[in-house]
């Protein structure tokens, strides 16, 4: 078979071509990705974090959450916030689609970012925390001030993983009809019948994606080190 | 809105939702099989320390690992005509594409497992005169499943909770069930709903299971 990448200066027959189609499909997977590891982040720390207290209900909480979002699968927590849910709850029915991917994405890799945190706060010496309330802190100021710096910096490679695999996964939306690279895809793959070179593009962009994170979480990495302390010295 | 599961009976259940239950299972197992035994070929070749075994089965791992999965299946329902001349149908192209895919993730849980055998084992098995097959087959392999038993399986669940995404060639699989049962019966909102409920008592009890016997082995080793 022979190559044709003219096929992406082609019009899409809305008066774009299937580059620039592409380019907005790219964007949208960035922001979709941005978007659910914002909340992913929050939501996994928050739950990460009342896993580790010593409250019985917070740690039941962070639990139950990390189990719920851990054990269905993302395409179909996605069809749950965007066909179960608004259903059910009213005032969900007007939001755009993406908010509902976003909370999908986010929610699912909150679970996992919760697992890792959790394990980040636990890696330190428990001294550190009675240290910390011997001293007269309060148990939030213990984590503010002594355990969550630490703990923080020693998940930063597992965070820098969810981070890419958060790219890889709102590839999902596409279920939804978010014209994300994923669904850009298979639509120009079926308009155009050229789908090697489509999909040797999109992968192209998934893979540069996925890169660029890797390298801003090394540069973070690299400015958030404690000299003598965890991950320095290498 | 009213959610009502009235219209649920034992025929709705094994003519829509069974067969797609069934297809995830088969999916799942056949992935996992051949994905581990794939994973382990490759695994090997990566700690054979020879460069011309090592490259390729790097560029595989790296490759597969940081491409989204459901471009993988897309691809590979893409290539696999064009590659032997006939449409393969989107079962039998998922059952490829999982286990390909599959043993990627497989072959990293092996190779840490087989690096955590002590290096005094193999020497070990050297002294009493093994080969380097022997000694893997016999020494450091059966160990390195052992240990890695619990991240196998776990790995397995993730899996199964993946096998859903073949919804992008359209393979009749368990969401698949639940959603043509929601069409024909218009009721998508309570399928869904059930499709996770599902999913979720099965991945729950599963993972149940599997820390029950990380539990266990810990103990004995």
């Amino acid at each position: 078979m022979s190559w044709d990448w003219k096929v992406f200066l082609q019009d899409t027959g809305s008066g774009q071509t299937y580059f620039a189609w592409m380019m907005s499909a790219w964007g949208w997977t960035l922001l979709v990705s941005a978007c659910s590891l914002v909340v992913a982040l929050v939501v996994g720390s928050l739950m990460g974090i009342l896993r580790t207290t010593p409250v019985k209900a917070f740690v039941w909480l962070g639990n139950g959450w990390t189990e719920l979002f851990r054990n269905i699968p993302l395409l179909v927590q996605i069809f749950l916030w965007y066909h179960v849910i608004p259903s059910i709850w009213k005032p969900l029915q007007g939001v755009p689609d993406i908010v509902a991917v976003v909370i999908a994405l986010g929610f699912f890799t909150s679970a996992r970012i919760s697992e890792q945190v959790k394990a980040g706060i636990q890696a330190l010496p428990r001294g550190q925390r009675y240290a910390g309330l011997a001293m007269g802190l309060t148990l939030p100021q213990t984590y503010r001030f002594i355990l969550l710096p630490m703990a923080f910096r020693i998940v930063i490679p597992p965070l820098t993983s969810e981070s890419m695999n958060i790219i890889k996964n709102s590839s999902v939306a596409f279920a939804v009809s978010i014209t994300e690279l994923t669904f850009f895809a298979m639509q120009a793959q079926e308009e155009t019948s050229r789908g090697v070179e489509i999909y040797l593009a999109v992968t192209f962009l998934y893979f540069i994606s996925a890169f660029a994170v890797n390298r801003v979480a090394a540069v973070i990495e690299k400015r958030a080190q404690v000299p003598g302390m965890v991950g320095a010295g290498k | 809105m009213n959610l009502g599961f009235g219209f649920i009976d034992w025929n709705l259940i094994s003519s829509f939702i069974l067969k797609g239950f069934y297809f995830s299972v088969q999916l799942t197992l056949v992935a996992m099989v051949g994905g581990i035994a794939l994973g382990t070929a490759i695994a090997l070749m990566r700690l054979s320390g020879k460069k011309w075994l090592v490259t390729p089965a790097a560029i595989y791992v790296n490759t597969l690992r940081s491409i989204p999965l459901v471009m993988v299946i897309l691809w590979f329902f893409l290539l696999i005509p064009l590659l032997i001349g006939r449409p393969l149908g989107a079962e039998l192209s998922a059952m490829v594409t999982f286990t390909v895919f599959e043993a990627a993730y497989y072959s990293e849980i092996m190779r840490a497992g087989i690096q955590s055998v002590p290096k005094g084992q193999v020497s070990a098995g050297y002294a009493v005169g093994m080969t380097y097959s022997q000694c893997m087959r016999f020494i450091v392999l059966p160990q390195a499943f052992r240990n890695m038993l619990p991240v196998l399986l776990t790995q397995t669940i993730i899996l199964f909770q993946d096998t859903s995404l073949v919804y992008a060639v359209g393979a009749y699989d368990l969401l698949k069930g639940f959603e043509v049962a929601g069409k024909n019966f218009n009721r998508p909102v309570e399928m869904y709903l059930l499709a996770a409920v599902t999913y979720f008592v099965i991945c729950f009890s599963l993972s149940m299971l599997v820390r029950r016997l990380q539990k266990k082995i810990a103990i004995i080793r």
